[in-house]
């Protein structure tokens, strides 16, 4: 086949399902995004694979026209591992939520992420159980009322992007669903990271925990709280005419810092390669501290199935072809006339 | 130092001529009785002795010392002729300390002779074994049977004491003098073993030295000692000319399940977790990545499974092994098998349950489980191989069926099947049948719920095959459109296609085949591992004037009930002896209502022959 093939658009990403989140649900914005990078990846369509769990974002693969394996709860990582290994030259992208990704999947996930496939991971993180209609989750906030806590979370919650680092991704990042440049911008990064690329994305559930994340999505306040984080760029943050910054206290504690009274160099800058400042990062809690987006971890390590790739060619090598009869002969035998 | 003994060595000693021996070895789990049992094994198989074995060790790794709990034992049946099982009793017992002589005694027959480590028989052991006197001295046990104490411990240290080893390392090698006195006792041929001991420790010189010294040692001591006056001769059995090897349940399903991919042209993806008593497929799939095989250890059997599907569901042939604890965690994704219509084997090496259960021993209690043990309407095909050999061919046509029909394929296994070993005649690869893969080759109107008039499977389009990108999922599916259907009538027909899918493998199947009498008074229908055990007990109750037949069934759904309604009519009584409390027979009895009667046992050992033979003359002595 020729390479000219005519470049794909978003519509051709577009399936012939009709869509049915509610309305105002983020995860519109996010598909959306998602078909609007797709084209630009120069990936063949054939060559996709979007495959999920349960849960509201799990529907994801029915709408994008591409494979895709909408599968058990909580399995998506699983399911894709096996998938990723059995065909390495695939582009696969798992969708999951907190509940699929990090409560009945979460074991999945952290062996995903240590082991480093190339997969790509959206977790679309809203904080609550919305297809079984609004129980808390394991990022509801403590104290946080909902259909199975009337008296409020009393589970403490993960901090997902801390979770993944604590897993060694090599690849963290966080972003909104309302901020689409941004969230583009992340879908390209994580696809051009080699090994697993993992994506919070913030999400907004209109019907079960609307407004969640407003101080980070909300027009007259998410200037304030968002850390947008650039690699070799300082830590800053608000208006340009009150602009603010993280520097390291001198107990090694994140501190808030008006850039007006403070020297720049004072500002840390961002690593992505920095394995501690990405767990600071992390650590950064609302609403004392912004919230980062951006990529907060990006190294390089080996990638899983090359390093099975790898020894299945050495045991070629040493081994040599496959033969049967040899093999069924490995043992002692002895030969009845 | 002793004398070389080689093939030529003049022996001395009057031989006997017996048909059938059946030793077990005994001692502490850290004697090496495992070890001495299989290589003993090996030596009567290249002897031309019909074999069985059945190796029967304690869960923990390492029970304290010379108790009861820690006691390990290695039972081999060798004979002239035919032999179905390791056999019931031994005639032979080897025991290495008081425990072990505790735990077996009683099951060596009247007359049979017991080599006892008179070493190790101190007064502390045999306090730890609960005994009070010293038994080797019993009375009783001398008038029963013939005892041989034999002050193996310290010949062994004797004969390589001069090498400046460790006492500890030199007492180690004790279980290779019992090999040897064994291999003289039975006219063994011990030049394989000499081999195989400089290449199991080609690492360490001095205990290749230490172990060929102290193997000869034994050999010697039985041909110069006054204690045995003969030596007994199992000559080779009728065996079907051929190469041999010795074959165990859990490596002939790996090899088969290898072969039957490479047949179909197909990578193996196996995704497993370690457990008792499957580890062993993923231990030897694991050194042979040469051949196209992938080998996943997940983080746990759902992951296991999990990943196999998505192996399948990317082109590749998926398999997963766990035993009856992870089975159970396996459920709903194999659901999910059956639903999205892939390919997919599972391999249930079952064990003693429920719940951790008996981890190292046998049992057949996961027949309900694998028909039932997924919610909603899940039906799998059901393939039992009967004997370790076997194993290798129903991994084979349990292959076959998984990418014929596009269906989930449960192999029941069991810890007797997976360790036991048997000869097995080594098939040439190339005449193996090649197992066909069928592709979509249309192109207008394609949806992935489309199907194959003949098989009704659905075509396995993968990903990377342009213009056929779709979704499948765990969501029900609409028969015309493959989009996703909560219409009723839809989901019944749609159920019952799932259904009607298992039901046509049905078509692939050998006709079923009846040993023993053709008609009479006894059928025993059976499955799986008890194989042996009703195939003696069927030869020896028609010798004994029963007419009895046995039918032993292979795959286990679907159930070619027609067929077997005809074989039932021509018997009065229909028997089904199962290691559970009855698994099978509820089956037949549903689906045939015919009144097949029960011959449980769960005591997480196989059956004995002369057992189950009482209980079957009972029911039959009963109905009459």
């Amino acid at each position: 086949m020729s390479g000219e093939q005519a470049k794909l658009n978003r519509k051709d990403f577009v399936s012939d399902q009709d869509v049915r989140w509610c309305p105002g649900c983020g995860d519109y914005a996010i598909l959306a995004q998602v078909q609007r990078v797709m084209p630009e990846l120069n990936i063949p369509r054939e060559n996709i694979v979007f495959v999920s769990g349960i849960g509201c974002s799990s529907r994801f693969p029915y709408y994008m026209n591409t494979y895709g394996f909408h599968s058990i709860h909580g399995r998506a990582t699983a399911i894709a591992s096996g998938l990723k290994l059995a065909r390495p030259e695939l582009s696969v992208w798992v969708v999951t939520g907190d509940g699929d990704g990090l409560s009945i999947g979460g074991n999945h996930l952290i062996h995903l992420l240590r082991r480093n496939l190339d997969i790509n991971v959206l977790l679309f993180n809203n904080e609550i159980y919305g297809l079984t209609k609004g129980q808390y989750s394991p990022t509801s906030r403590m104290g946080q009322i909902t259909k199975s806590s009337p008296l409020g979370v009393a589970d403490h919650p993960f901090d997902t992007v801390s979770l993944a680092l604590g897993a060694d991704a090599t690849f963290v990042a966080r972003t909104v669903d309302t901020e689409t440049q941004h969230l583009q911008s992340m879908l390209t990064r994580a696809v051009e990271h080699k090994g697993t690329s993992f994506i919070e994305i913030l999400q907004n559930c209109p019907i079960f925990n609307d407004g969640a994340f407003e101080e980070v999505s909300g027009k007259g306040s998410r200037i304030q709280n968002q850390l947008v984080l650039e690699h070799g760029q300082p830590l800053l943050f608000g208006p340009e005419d009150a602009r603010m910054g993280v520097a390291l206290g001198k107990d090694m504690s994140p501190q808030v810092v008006n850039m007006e009274s403070t020297p720049e160099e004072q500002v840390l800058l961002h690593d992505e390669t920095n394995e501690a400042l990405g767990f600071f990062l992390s650590r950064l809690e609302r609403p004392e501290f912004p919230v980062p987006l951006g990529v907060i971890r990006a190294m390089d390590r080996p990638i899983y199935e090359k390093e099975v790739a790898a020894q299945a060619k050495r045991a070629l090598s040493e081994m040599g072809q496959p033969d049967f009869n040899k093999l069924f002969c490995g043992g002692d035998t002895w030969t009845v006339e | 130092m002793a004398e070389v003994p080689s093939e030529t060595t003049v022996r001395e000693k009057p031989v006997e001529q017996v048909d059938t021996v059946v030793i077990r070895f005994a001692g502490d789990s850290g004697d090496g009785m495992q070890l001495t049992g299989t290589q003993f094994t090996n030596e009567s198989a290249i002897a031309g002795n019909d074999i069985a074995t059945l190796p029967d060790y304690p869960a923990e790794i390492r029970a304290p010392a010379g108790t009861l709990a820690g006691v390990s034992g290695f039972q081999v049946n060798f004979s002239e002729g035919r032999v179905f099982t390791p056999g019931d009793r031994p005639d032979v017992l080897v025991v290495m300390n008081p425990a072990a002589l505790s735990v077996n005694i009683a099951d060596l027959r009247d007359g049979g002779i017991l080599v006892a480590d008179s070493d190790a028989f101190t007064l502390s052991n045999i306090r730890k074994a609960g005994m009070d006197g010293d038994p080797l001295a019993d009375a009783s046990l001398n008038k029963r049977v013939r005892v041989f104490a034999v002050p193996l411990t310290r010949m062994t240290t004797d004969s390589i004491a001069d090498m400046g080893l460790p006492k500890k390392t030199m007492v180690r090698c004790k279980n290779f003098f019992a090999l040897g006195l064994c291999s003289w006792m039975f006219n063994r041929p011990i030049e394989q073993t000499l081999a195989w001991i400089g290449i199991k420790f080609a690492k360490s010189p001095a205990l290749v030295e230490a172990n060929t010294r102290v193997f000869k040692a034994g050999w010697n001591f039985g041909e110069t000692t006054e204690v045995f006056v003969h030596t007994y001769e199992v000559k080779p059995a009728k065996i079907e000319p051929g190469t041999y090897t010795n074959m165990t349940g859990n490596r002939a399903l790996a090899l088969g399940l290898m072969a039957a991919a490479s047949k179909a042209g197909k990578s193996m993806f196996f995704g497993s977790y370690p457990i008792t008593p499957a580890s062993d497929i993923l231990h030897e799939l694991a050194a042979h990545k040469n051949f196209d095989v992938t080998t996943f250890q997940a983080e746990d059997e759902i992951a296991a499974v999990c990943s196999a599907i998505g192996a399948s569901f990317g082109g590749a042939l998926g398999v997963t092994a766990s035993s009856g604890p992870g089975i159970a965690l396996k459920g709903e994704a194999m659901g999910l098998a059956v639903i999205t219509e892939l390919p997919l084997v599972i391999v249930n090496v079952q064990r003693g349950g429920p719940s951790t259960g008996l981890p190292t021993k046998t049992e057949q209690a996961d027949l309900m489980q694998a028909l039932y043990g997924r919610n909603g309407e899940s039906p799998l095909a059901i393939v039992a191989p009967a004997t370790p050999v076997e194993c290798f061919n129903m991994a084979f046509e349990a292959v076959h069926v998984a990418l014929k029909y596009m269906v989930p394929v449960m192999i029941l296994s069991d810890g007797y099947l997976a360790n036991g070993a048997q000869p097995w005649k080594i098939p040439d690869y190339d005449e193996l049948p090649d197992i066909s893969v069928r592709y979509w080759k249309g192109d207008l109107g394609f949806h992935p719920y489309l199907r194959n008039e003949d098989t009704l499977s659905r075509p396995w389009v993968i990903p990377g095959t342009p213009g056929f990108e779709h979704r499948i999922g765990g969501l029900e599916k609409d028969y015309n459109s493959g989009d996703i259907s909560y219409d009723p009538a839809n989901h019944e027909r749609m159920t019952r296609v799932r259904a009607e899918k298992i039901e046509r493998v049905n078509e692939d199947l050998n006709p079923l085949c009846v040993e023993g009498s053709e008609l009479g008074e006894l059928l025993m229908v059976g499955w799986g591992s008890t194989y042996g055990a009703l195939a003696q007990a069927t030869e020896e109750l028609n010798a004994e004037g029963l007419a009895t037949g046995h039918l032993h069934l292979r795959w286990l759904n679907p159930l070619p009930v027609e067929e077997l309604k005809r074989i039932f009519a021509r018997y009065k009584t229909i028997v089904v002896p199962e290691l559970n409390m009855g698994q099978l027979v509820r089956i037949l009895r549903e689906r045939l209502l015919v009144d097949a009667i029960p011959v449980s046992r769960v005591q997480g050992q196989p059956f004995k022959v002369g057992e189950l033979k009482a209980r079957v003359k009972a029911i039959v002595e009963e109905g009459r």
